[in-house]
């Protein structure tokens, strides 16, 4: 049932026009409207159902191209005629600008609907109800009960997010989209004396009902019961330098973080990416290409308008080791003059939208797996990378969350407790190989505005050399 | 303004329509101001009216039903107790959570100021100036990449069917200055300082700017640091948050769900040196957080978790207090399954006991490092194993002399750490998140950038 559309047109219409009236050079409002529901199973109970509904609306006002466009922003739970009026008014006082005081800026009104989610209205009957959704969930924990050994606990987790979104801005801008993302999840602790080991996949998906219908539980738990018995007993890496060999799909964490944050014009309009004067310029090895891209069908990061109504591209970050593009939103086209990409994302109504990543990997190179790991006599293998995050000086700092030592040019022992730290910089250079198997995966990425659905990814690259912190 | 008794009428007379006899509700809402600058113009002004609304339903065998909402209107709430009722046919039966048997216990009082938000521009201007004022303390702090200065004024409020009704008020405010400075032919570096209030008038944003600018300077003259083992220093927030990603230990959900180091058996066990107190204290007067009741209107109070180095209690839920045959002791989330952690953590030593080497003196160290804060939490910390990796901002102790470490990580298992724990040097020190003095612990894995 649709609840966000173009009956809103005029009551919007009205909220913009008072907003221009106001003075303000911009006004945009982001309506949502979410119906979410998570379950949890652990061993064979399912102990925790969670649905969650709500709505919100964040109004945003720029003002100000002398000053580099300022912005005021503010988020209320109230859609009424009233709630809305009163946001805007807060907003639009917080750049001292005050509705019924007129400058005679107007507004011609918001363009047709452009309505990218009429052919989805069934999607979130289309997905699985609770039932199914527990059913599905406990053949996960009985199959890593059937595979694993050693183990002490085993869960699995679903989670459903539906949005309704509609998108108005002054400048004509009127979006409506539906979105639905889902993410799966299984893990489980091993102990066997003091040996221990936890391991856990997720996996995600965007606008695909039948998503988690179609999972292979039986795959999944055996992926993970594997790597769950490999990494009981593996020994802590010791510390040092080494080359090191990510692998793909997750492994594609490290561009993320180490180098994806930093061409964000978020941190161009911060001053905090050192490549923001290096366009055209070498800032990688040149046997990387990155791309970011929103398009790809069903990846976690894909979405057929972005949070402020603007169509997502396929962008070339680096090409060759030179950096042609940067990630902008509204806001970073205003103030730094990189032209919009699709990449202005939020979490929800309370955040302002930002520029943010969509799927972002690098892209294959010839080599194969085999080829890059017999080039290293000594060095490191990161089979599945943990999370990690990137400071506001460049900084980085990866877990691995399964590692193998690479000993004269092939796999040996499996190791644990390895972290790799570096920077972008420093690192980007040292990508000396691309593998010829590009595969992505699913992640969230937590920054300026929410935690959002990305998607990372590479093939297996070789770094010439990385810290990796152990013991 | 949330109305506990209006609530309670509401929620009482959908109920007795649905024919739910069990029920119960939390509640909150509040209203938020947030600034950011950037280099002497406002970067980002930002408000929020938020609301949200949880209620639970129990069928009469037990079973229990969620649903949330941001609704907090009539509609909303019949809506949200439909949800629930919905939900409970899939509520577990082997380990259902129930009401809080001390949900009607007298709370203990907790006088708090409420006041009243600040206009924006005013948070702006103080702002402005702190980044100002940071910015010419010294030539090579270029900019203030992430700051912020907010207020809040939130209430919550719990109620349910036993005739539970809580409520409680509060405001805050936090300022937090991170800069970053540069030198030619040097990596950038960057530091930084938080404040917290109940509001922004009583912030000590000069203390903010001291230190942000402090910490910021002492880390441009930069080394990196050798591999290899050393003994080491925890600032106060550093041991706190790293005490904290393992709260799993003295966590009773974790324990029940196999996820925790301590098992059923380990009270009384020897957690940590002899010379170590650590009790959880939402009622602090130092806490700005503090509430009155927990998720399930439990009270909430102090609770000592490790007496002279030994495992003292566990953190309770209902359903889990229920478990051990214990009380619940207010450390409860709310949900179909309850969550459970800790508020406050307070860190001293054990009364009339020696707090280890007394000789033991950071502004006197040679070759130990000062580990000032802890990054990457959530990736660095295997909780259920015990180990760390985690890279940290600090210092390297040459004689005395503090020389900003380039980049390293600190690897090692909490429960070695708790057992080698060398002295609590000085007093107990408030810092956001709880008190602690800071902490020396022997030989632990230190990697440099090479």
């Amino acid at each position: 049932m649709s609840f966000l559309d173009s009956q809103w047109q005029g009551r919007l219409e009205l909220l913009l026009a008072a907003g221009r009236a106001a003075g303000a050079d911009l006004v945009e409002i982001f309506l949502e409207r979410f119906d979410r529901l998570s379950v949890l199973a652990e061993q064979e109970r399912v102990t925790s159902v969670n649905p969650s509904l709500g709505c919100g609306a964040g109004i945003r006002v720029f003002h100000g191209a002398a000053d580099g466009f300022r912005d005021g922003f503010v988020s209320t739970t109230n859609l009424s005629d009233e709630g809305l009026m009163q946001a805007l008014d807060q907003a639009l006082g917080m750049l001292n600008l005050q509705r019924g005081i007129s400058n005679g800026h107007s507004f011609a009104g918001l363009n047709p609907l452009s309505n990218y989610g009429s052919s989805k209205q069934n999607w979130l009957t289309q997905c699985p109800g609770v039932q199914t959704s527990a059913d599905r969930l406990l053949e996960g924990t009985a199959k890593l009960e059937q595979h694993g050994k050693h183990l002490q606990a085993r869960r699995g987790s679903y989670s459903r997010d539906w949005q309704e979104m509609l998108v108005a801005a002054s400048d004509g801008t009127f979006s409506r989209d539906l979105r639905l993302h889902q993410t799966l999840g299984l893990s489980v602790l091993a102990a066997d004396g003091e040996h221990r080991s936890s391991v856990a996949r997720r996996f995600g998906s965007s606008d695909n009902p039948r998503d988690l219908i179609d999972w292979d539980a039986d795959a999944a738990a055996r992926d993970i019961s594997a790597s769950s018995a490999t990494m009981l007993y593996a020994d802590y890496i010791e510390a040092g330098s080494y080359p090191v060999v990510l692998a793909n799909r997750f492994g594609g964490v490290i561009f993320h973080e180490a180098c994806g944050h930093l061409l964000e014009t978020t941190q161009v309009e911060r001053g905090t990416t050192p490549f923001a004067d290096k366009m055209g310029e070498l800032i990688a090895h040149e046997s990387v290409t990155a791309i970011d891209e929103g398009l790809s069908p069903q990846s976690f990061g894909s979405l057929a308008v972005d949070d402020e109504g603007f169509e997502p591209q396929r962008t070339t970050l680096i090409e060759n080791g030179i950096l042609k593009a940067f990630l902008s939103d509204r806001a970073g086209e205003l103030r730094t003059g990189h032209a919009r990409t699709g990449s202005g994302r939020r979490q929800g109504h309370s955040y302002a939208a930002a520029s943010r990543m969509r799927n972002t990997f690098i892209a294959a190179g010839p080599h194969s797996p085999a080829d890059l790991i017999s080039s290293i006599d000594r060095g490191l293998y990161c089979k599945v990378m943990g999370g990690g995050s990137v400071g506001p000086t460049g900084q980085f700092n990866f877990s691995v969350e399964e590692g193998y030592l690479i000993e004269n040019g092939a796999l040996g022992k499996p190791v644990k407790g390895a972290t790799l730290i570096g920077d972008a910089e420093t690192v980007m250079p040292r990508i000396s190989m691309c593998g010829n198997d590009l595969d992505l995966a699913a992640g969230f990425c937590g920054s300026v505005s929410g935690s959002i659905y990305v998607t990372v990814g590479q093939p297996h690259i070789k770094v010439d050399s990385i810290t990796v912190g152990g013991r | 303004m949330l109305n506990p008794q209006q609530l309670h009428d509401q929620l009482s007379t959908l109920a007795k329509q649905e024919g739910i006899n069990q029920w119960d509700l939390g509640a909150a809402s509040g209203t938020d101001l947030s600034v950011q600058v950037d280099r002497g113009e406002p970067k980002q002004l930002k408000g929020a009216q938020r609301s949200a609304v949880t209620v639970r339903a129990w069928t009469s065998d037990g079973r229990v039903g969620i649903t949330s909402s941001t609704d907090l209107s009539i509609e909303g709430l019949a809506q949200a107790l439909k949800g629930a009722k919905e939900a409970s046919v899939f509520g577990d039966l082997e380990e259902p959570p129930g009401l809080s048997c001390r949900s009607l216990e007298p709370l203990i009082p907790l006088e708090r100021p409420r006041l009243a938000l600040q206009p924006i521009q005013n948070l702006l201007k103080t702002l402005l100036d702190a980044e100002r004022q940071l910015l010419d303390l010294h030539p090579a702090i270029n900019t203030v990449p992430y700051n912020g200065l907010s207020e809040r004024n939130g209430e919550s409020v719990y109620i349910n069917s036993l005739g539970s009704q809580r409520h409680h008020l509060s405001s805050s405010s936090a300022c937090y200055l991170y800069a970053r400075a540069e030198q030619d032919g040097r990596k950038p570096r960057s530091a930084g300082a938080v404040r917290l209030a109940y509001g922004s008038e009583q912030l000590d944003v000069q203390a903010c700017i001291k230190e942000a600018a402090e910490l910021t300077i002492s880390h441009l003259d930069y080394s990196a640091i050798d591999t290899g083992y050393y003994n080491c220093v925890f600032s106060p927030e550093a041991f706190l948050d790293l005490i904290g990603a393992f709260s799993n230990i003295f966590n009773a959900r974790s324990v029940l769900d196999g996820l925790s180091l301590s098992n059923r058996d380990s009270l009384g066990s020897t957690l940590a040196v002899p010379f170590l107190n650590l009790w959880d204290d939402p009622l602090h007067k130092s806490n700005l957080g503090a509430s009155a009741f927990d998720g399930e209107g439990t009270p909430t109070a102090p609770l000592t978790l490790i007496e002279a180095g030994n495992l003292a209690h566990f953190l309770h839920s209902e359903g889990t207090a229920r478990q051990f045959g214990v009380a619940p002791t207010g450390h409860a989330g709310m949900g179909s399954k309850v969550s459970v952690g800790p508020d406050w953590f307070v860190v001293a030593p054990t009364p009339g006991v020696a707090a280890g080497d007394a000789q033991l003196n950071r502004h006197k160290a040679d070759g130990v490092v000062w580990i000032d804060s802890l990054s990457a939490l959530h990736a660095g910390v295997k909780a259920s194993q015990g180990s760390f990796s985690l890279p940290f901002d600090g210092w390297l102790i040459k004689n005395g002399e503090r020389i900003s470490i380039e980049a390293a990580t600190v690897a090692g298992d909490i429960r070695k750490v708790l057992k080698t724990i060398l002295a609590l040097e000085g007093e107990p020190l408030v810092t956001p998140g709880g008190m602690c003095p800071y902490v020396w612990v022997e030989g632990l894995s230190i990697t440099g950038e090479t």
